[in-house]
Order: structure tokens, then sequence, then C-alpha cells
């Protein structure tokens, strides 16, 4: 397929940090059934970058970041996250990110404080030190007001917000958000983006998905996936210059065309 | 202790308490729980009378003699017919039959008496409406019965005797013979089975559905964790639902309690887990809650039919007898009515105590197995 030789690397990041990533995988492959979701990824992400996962829809942006998390075997192929391999150290990974898919994953009847008591307890917290924890998370994500709502009664906002504490109680190394932001308000994704960079900025990496273009240029690191495939990385004006487009909408727009373009063809 | 260790055990506890709070606030579930048990019991216990009493019977009475009303009386006396009126001839006799007003006739040719007192058989003719065999089985065995004691009656007044043969029935553990006796231990583990399966069933399922199954898995709660605290919390509604039927039954249907209610309740907890099993399994089998149901409900039919729920294995074909025995319903149904109307001990119930722990063994095993904590 001519899209890998176009795959580009603009800054390699080792030469930034010398310490390990904190994401790496190596040919990463993903089939279902005769479907390549995934097709031979590698990708190395370093501890505190707030790193966006951009694609058209079944690129395989979700399919990768399910495979990071260990809720889909690799078909092939590496990946190694917070120091251990999916495949087999999985447990060890689970403990260390957070997860916020894109059905957020909250139980509708239970409460805002339930919710992260139950999240929490399920990473191990307990007694003063979950009380103590929750507090400080509860005021750093201001939920304070909504504590004894039930969570399906929240608006979409808030939701979002209550799932990102929920998968960051237990302070992460790495947290993956997959579209985190779909159908919220632009002020609740505003503030959303300011509680990620505050994430960030406390040295937990994050790993993102979005359609969102201008979520996009937030991200310090971008990475295109098209048809499974990864067309360039690198920070968002380099990406933006190698496309010899102008802003990282059109580049989109620009891989969006070609891959319907390269599938016409595959019909023909 | 390992970190993995210490993560483990702490895992379980939070889905148990999360499991309760979601359980207290989920009216239906609630509903489900405790008015099920009362509403199935009214239902099943009065409705289901598989003892046919009472039928409604016309009489053609052309001998008006003394015989023939004696004839009449004795009928009455088994209890299996009501006679609700006399008919003049035998076409209005078969139009009360065929309108459905009447489900026997009786008639008496005008000669009975005679016959009977020149020392021959006096014949009378028993029409019935056999379109439904149990209830005509019900009236041909009567009818049979009444015969035979008037007849003994009359030969014994003849040549005063003593009948030569007497079989002196004695009921058993049901002495009035009522099905209600037979069929309220049964509504015990039919709900049972009904609920446990249905509960944990679209219980796991909805987690898929709404998205927090897949939450659950990237976190690091344990497989085994996770089912335990789904079960744990639906064997206890299993107890209440259990305790609800027999109270009321001892209540409104003067059930038995013929043995160990400890004893009971122990074995109990291996046919809920089995049944818990059979939920778990369809959960790992269904994709949506409305699958979950049907999986369910299929499987609930065999359970009615074969289990001798209320229809005798004894009357079975041989093949539908082994479908039975592959059901824990069958078995628990065994130890139901032998504690609470024979009053047996755990001696007496090995067997069934065996068939139902290797069937939870082998239900949760495999749904545990099937349970991957990957989506794919």
């Amino acid at each position: 397929m001519n899209t890998t030789g176009e795959s580009i690397t603009t800054d390699t990041p080792e030469a930034v940090s010398g310490v390990a990533p904190v994401v790496q995988t190596m040919a990463l492959r993903k089939v279902f059934g005769t479907l390549v979701a995934v097709a031979g990824l590698d990708l190395r992400i370093e501890r505190g970058e707030v790193f966006g996962l951009l694609g058209p829809n079944g690129s395989g942006k979700t399919t990768c970041i399910r495979m990071l998390c260990g809720l889909v075997q690799p078909t092939s192929g590496t990946a190694t996250v917070a120091g251990f391999d999916v495949r087999t150290d999985t447990e060890q990974v689970r403990r260390r990110i957070g997860y916020m898919s894109q059905r957020y994953g909250l139980y509708d009847e239970l409460t805002v404080a339930e919710n992260l008591r139950f999240y929490a307890s399920v990473y191990g917290l307990v007694g003063d030190e979950r009380t103590a924890r929750l507090a400080e998370h509860v005021a750093d994500l201001g939920l304070g007001t909504r504590l004894n709502q039930m969570a399906g009664t929240l608006s979409g906002g808030w939701k979002q917000r209550l799932a990102l504490a929920c998968a960051t109680a237990h302070r992460p190394d790495l947290v993956f958000l997959d579209e985190p932001t779909a159908g919220v308000d632009p002020a609740a994704r505003r503030t959303f983006w300011e509680t990620i960079y505050a994430l960030a900025e406390r040295g937990t990496t994050i790993l993102v998905t979005t359609h969102y273009m201008d979520e996009a240029e937030r991200c310090q690191r971008l990475a295109f996936l098209s048809r499974g495939h990864l067309i360039a990385v690198g920070t968002p004006s380099a990406v933006v210059a190698h496309f010899g487009a102008k802003s990282v909408e059109d580049v989109f727009v620009q891989l969006q065309a070609k891959d319907e373009q390269d599938e016409k063809e595959m019909k023909q | 202790m390992s970190v993995a260790m210490q993560i483990r055990a702490w895992t379980a506890w939070p889905m148990l308490w999360k499991e309760f709070i979601t359980l207290r606030r989920d009216r239906l579930t609630f509903a489900l729980m405790t008015g099920l048990p009362a509403i199935q019991l009214l239902l099943f216990g009065y409705a289901i009378q598989t003892d046919v009493r009472k039928l409604p019977t016309v009489v053609l009475d052309e001998s008006r003699s003394s015989e023939s009303r004696a004839l009449v009386q004795v009928l009455q006396n088994t209890d299996n017919f009501l006679v609700i009126a006399s008919v003049p001839d035998r076409y209005v006799a078969k139009r009360w039959i065929e309108r459905g007003a009447a489900r026997v006739a009786l008639v008496i040719p005008p000669d009975y008496e005679r016959d009977i007192k020149r020392g021959r058989t006096g014949q009378a003719q028993l029409l019935i409406d056999a379109a439904d065999p149990q209830s005509s089985g019900a009236a041909i065995a009567g009818a049979q019965l009444a015969a035979q004691a008037r007849g003994a009656q009359l030969l014994a007044a003849r040549f005063s005797l003593a009948p030569p043969v007497e079989i002196r029935v004695r009921p058993w553990y049901n002495p009035a013979q009522r099905s209600a006796t037979f069929i309220v231990p049964g509504i015990v583990g039919i709900l049972l089975t009904i609920t446990m399966t249905l509960i944990t069933s679209t219980a796991i399922v909805r987690e898929r559905e709404r998205g927090t199954l897949e939450q659950l898995i990237v976190t690091p709660i344990g497989k085994t964790s996770l089912m335990l605290g789904k079960l744990v919390p639906f064997v206890l509604v299993g107890y209440v639902q259990m305790t609800v039927v027999l109270l009321l039954g001892t209540l409104f249907f003067r059930i038995p309690i013929e043995g160990s209610l400890l004893l009971l309740y122990t074995l109990s907890l291996v046919f809920i887990v089995a049944s818990l099993g059979v939920g778990l399994l369809i959960s790992t089998i269904a994709r949506s809650q409305v699958q979950a149901m049907q999986l369910s409900f299929f499987f609930l039919l065999p359970n009615i039919l074969l289990s001798g729920y209320i229809f005798p294995r004894a009357a079975m074909p041989v093949p539908a007898q082994w479908l039975g025995m592959l059901l824990p319903l069958t078995w628990f149904l065994e130890i139901l009515r032998g504690v609470l109307l024979k009053g047996v001990g755990l001696g007496d119930l090995w067997q069934e105590l065996g068939a139902l722990t290797g069937f939870a063994v082998v239900l949760l095993a495999v749904s545990v197995r099937r349970f991957s904590k990957t989506l794919d």
C-alpha cells in the first residue's frame, strides 16, 4: 500500500528525553476476520506528553487504544505500556493506566460520589487514603456540588468530567481518552482540556483521540492513522508542514478524500 | 503478600458494595424479587388444580326407583361428580354436554331396578366428554369405583357376607390428595429457576450494553471478584424469594414442613448457585438484554415441562425422563418435596445433593472460562 511509504517521523523523541517511553509499540497489528484494523503500528509516547491520535472513522484509533489497554489481544507485534508488555503483563498495565471510553462507563444508578468511590476501590484504594485522595480529586475537578446527584441524571459535560475523575483517581501513569468530548458543549470542552493539561503537568501522560481539530491542535504531538496505517507523527505544525496544508483540519480532509479514493480503486 | 494479591482480595468488596446499592435502587428488580413470588404462588397455587373434582353431571333417570337414586348418591359421594340437573331424555342430555354445561351424563334405563331385583346385572350408562383426558380419566375412575362399591354393597346385603377382599389405601404425605401440597413446594423451585437465571444473565449483559463492563475490564479487578460481586447479592435475593413462598405457602395453602428447614436452606444454596451458573452462562452467550431474556425463557420451558413440577415424570417417555435429569430443578424438586412433605434427612438426599453440586461446579467453571477479560 502506498500510504506506508509516506510514513514520516518529524521529531525523534529519544533526543528529547533519555527516559523509557510510556508507550512503545513495534509492528503492532490487529486483524478482525478479513479486516485489518491496525496494520503494523510503530509508536513511541514519552512521559508527560499530551499525544493525539487522529484519523477518520474506522482508521483503527479505538482498536489501537483497546490493544494498549489489554481490552483486545494484538494479532501480532509488541506493545509495552508503562514498561509492561500488554500481552503478558496485562494486569500490571491495567493498574497503571486510566481509561475513559466513548461511553464513559459510569453507573447511572450510583451517585457521583459512589461512582468515584467504586472505581477508586477497584484500583485498591481504601480507607482514609481513599477518602483523602477522593476529596482532593473532587476539588481538582470541581465535582463538589454534584456529589450526591445520580450519575444518570448528569448532563453530558458533567458525565464526561465524572468519567475522567473515575479514570484518574488512582493517579495512573497514562490516561487513554477515546473521543472524550464527543457530544459535549464548547464550554465543557474547554474546561475539560484545562483539566487534561493540569494532569499532564503532574506527569500523567495523555493519549487522546478526537474528531475536533481545535483539540488536535492543542496536543503536543499528533499521530495520523489512515485505514490502520500510521501516516504521520509529529507536532501539529510539523504535520501540517509535511502535508503542505494550511491546518490540521486540511490534513484531515485530505486524508479522508484519499481514503475514499483508495477504497474506490480497491473496489475496481 | 504481593501487591497483586492485595488488589485481588480487595476487588470483590467494591463489586459487592456497588451491587447492593444498585439492587436497592433498582425498583423493578426489587418488585420482581418480592412481588413475583406472591403472584406466582397465588396463580399456580390456586389455579393449577390437577385433581379433578365435581364434574358437572346431568342425570337421566328413567328407572325412578330407590335403586337408581342410590346409584346417583354413590356417584356423588365420590366427589368426582356434581349433579346439576335432571334431564327428560337422551337428546337433552346430549345438548347439555355439547353446550359444555355438563361434562358427564348418567343414563339409568327403566328396567335398572327390576334387573337388580331379579338377580341380573343392573346396567347404567355414563356419557363422558372425554376431550380432556385428565378430567375424563377422573370421571371414569370415579364411576368404576362407585359401581364396584354399590355392587359389593348389594352382594353383601343379598348373601349377608363380608366382602372377601378389601384393600385399604393410605395416601401418605398428602392424605387429603390436595394438588397445592404437591405444587407449592415446586413453586419455590421454579421461581428460583426463573429469577436466578433471568437476573444474573440480564445484570451482566446490561453492564456490557452500557459500556461499564468495558470499563471494569480495564481495571485490575479479578475475573473471579467480578463474578462473585455479581452473584452473592442474588443468592440473598433467592433466599428472600424462597422464604416468601414458604411463608405464604404455610399460611394460605397449609403446606406441611415435616423436615428440617435448616437442611432445606443449606441444600437450596447449591441449587441457587447452579441456577446462577445457568444465568452466567447465558450472559456469556447473549449480546443484548433481550437475547438474555429470550434465552432464559427458553431454558425455563423444559424446566416447567420435564422437571416433574406439574407433570409427573413417571408418566413421561424414557428419553424425556433422561432429559429431565439434566435440569437442576428436577433434583431440587426431590429435595423440596422430600424435606417439606416427607420429612426426610440428608441421608436420603445424597444423590440429589451430588447432582446439584456437579451442576453448580461445571456451570460456574464453564462460565468463568468463557467470560474472558477481553472484548474480542
